[in-house]
């Protein structure tokens, strides 16, 4: 599927509204260019993202699922970030189990000063999934027999 | 003549299942003079010889309480949970298998061909030169034979027909049953269509007997053959994976009270329809460790991530299958 020179990846970005967010915010207000391909759902905390949030996304269609929150020690609820970490390596552990590739979910830090990197990190990642080609979950799931 | 209050007409079948199900209805014990006084068994293929043509030929809605248990695995599950949906008032999905998918659920890990790979070739008590697997007709000199269609996927009930009721565990008390089963005798009032009956709303750590504390850090987590279990602190602050926080309440903690960590038989707690990733969730929370080795570190312990967290689930969880 990955040589169809049409897949335009559909990717679902869950950014904490203290850091990522804000961060994402910078790099529009900088004009920095990115790639389309990222829908951004602000949440408070990135403790906040549960596995269903995630799992929803694929079933809904999503290609990749990138989930961003403040840097380690930096969340402005102490701790969750360290939860949402947790949930990421399970999450990871399960969908593998599943047969869906690990590399489309994928969670980075970035800090509200951090515009350049959240544009990179947005290139990044849709170039990881436009190489995977199109998630096949939601097609699987609506097989019956 | 004295006049008789009509019995109700109850017929129990099992589809994909252990046959279990249909022992926790034998399991009314003395209770089934109870039940045979205000019902006639109409069909119950474990206990009664009555065909699948019988069935056929009785009127549309004739039966009022049908238990189903087991899951569609194939298409003589199919063929008679529609037949059954059709013959029924109320159909009842009884039972884990019938009401989430299961223990034969977890077949969903595989696919028709893998299972029939490994049973019919590369199984080690199988000798198959021919490699013959099972094909739904086969002509003899007498006529054509026919079996089931074996799916590829298990599905619950509630996937294939309409269900009225659900009543889970596997299998379900017995209590709980006849509980049911004399509310519906007596007319009591009957909850709206497709509640889970039988079992409480919430999660077994709501009622459960163990010690809790606040602290709960998890460092190591253990398989039940690897520690001595205190019998007294909750199974999770001993790192012992109990699916109790994403379990519903009903089946009186026989599990637990045993000193075995609850399995979630009883599937998801009311209004949440993944148990999978409650429990990824709650486990997360409690885990000691911040740093992503340590993570891992902790999680190795975690043998078949999926299987342990959707054991009975698997086909009615938001990925009920593994991608192929």
């Amino acid at each position: 599927m990955s040589n169809n020179a049409d897949f335009k990846p559909k990717i679902l970005a869950f950014l904490c509204n203290w850091c990522s967010y804000t961060g994402a915010d910078l790099a529009g207000t900088s004009r920095i260019k990115y790639k389309p391909n990222v829908r951004a759902i602000r949440v408070m905390c990135s403790g906040r993202i549960e596995p269903t949030f995630v799992l929803r996304a694929f079933l809904k269609g999503a290609d990749g699922v990138l989930v961003c929150g403040c840097h380690p020690g930096d969340c402005h609820y102490h701790e969750g970030n360290y939860k949402c970490l947790r949930r990421y390596h399970l999450l990871q552990k399960y969908i593998q189990q599943m047969g869906i590739e690990p590399s489309r979910l994928k969670l980075e830090w970035i800090s509200a000063s951090e515009g350049k990197q959240f544009a990179d990190l947005v290139n990044s990642f849709t170039e990881t999934i436009s190489e995977l080609g199109p998630c096949m979950i939601k097609e699987t799931m609506e097989v019956l027999t | 003549m004295e006049k008789t209050k009509p019995k109700i007409k109850l017929a129990v079948y099992w589809a994909a299942a252990c046959g279990g199900c249909c022992v926790s209805v034998l399991d009314v014990h003395e209770k089934l003079f109870e039940v045979v006084a205000s019902a006639d068994l109409v069909f119950w293929p474990i206990a009664l010889d009555i065909k699948y043509s019988d069935v056929e030929e009785m009127a549309d809605g004739s039966i009022d309480v049908t238990l189903f248990n087991g899951a569609i695995r194939n298409s003589e599950n199919e063929h008679m949970a529609k037949l059954l949906r059709q013959k029924s008032r109320i159909l009842v999905a009884y039972g884990s298998c019938s009401h989430l998918g299961g223990i034969p659920g977890l077949a969903n890990f595989s696919n028709k061909e893998e299972i029939f790979k490994r049973v019919y070739e590369e199984c080690e008590s199988t000798v198959n030169r021919d490699k013959i697997r099972p094909q739904p007709e086969n002509k003899v000199p007498e006529g054509i034979l026919e079996l089931p269609v074996f799916y590829n996927d298990v599905r619950p009930l509630d996937r294939v027909v309409e269900v009225d009721y659900y009543l889970p565990g596997c299998p379900p008390q017995t209590e709980r049953l006849v509980e049911v089963f004399m509310a519906i005798v007596t007319g009591a009032h009957l909850p709206h269509k497709g509640s889970v009956i039988g079992a409480g709303s919430k999660a077994q750590c709501e009622e459960c007997a163990r010690k809790k504390t606040e602290n709960k850090q998890i460092k190591k987590f253990y398989r039940p053959w690897e520690i001595i279990d205190d019998g007294i602190t909750c199974f999770m602050e001993q790192g012992i994976l109990c699916m109790g926080p994403a379990t519903r309440l009903g089946c009186g903690h026989r599990c637990i009270a045993g000193n075995a960590p609850c399995r979630g038989c009883y599937g998801p707690v009311s209004d949440d329809s993944d148990p999978g990733t409650k429990m990824m969730s709650a486990i997360s929370s409690i885990i000691d460790a911040k740093e992503p080795d340590d993570i891992e570190k902790v999680l190795e312990d975690l043998v078949d991530t999926a299987g342990t967290f959707y054991r009975f689930s698997l086909p009615s969880s938001m990925i009920r299958r593994k991608m192929i």
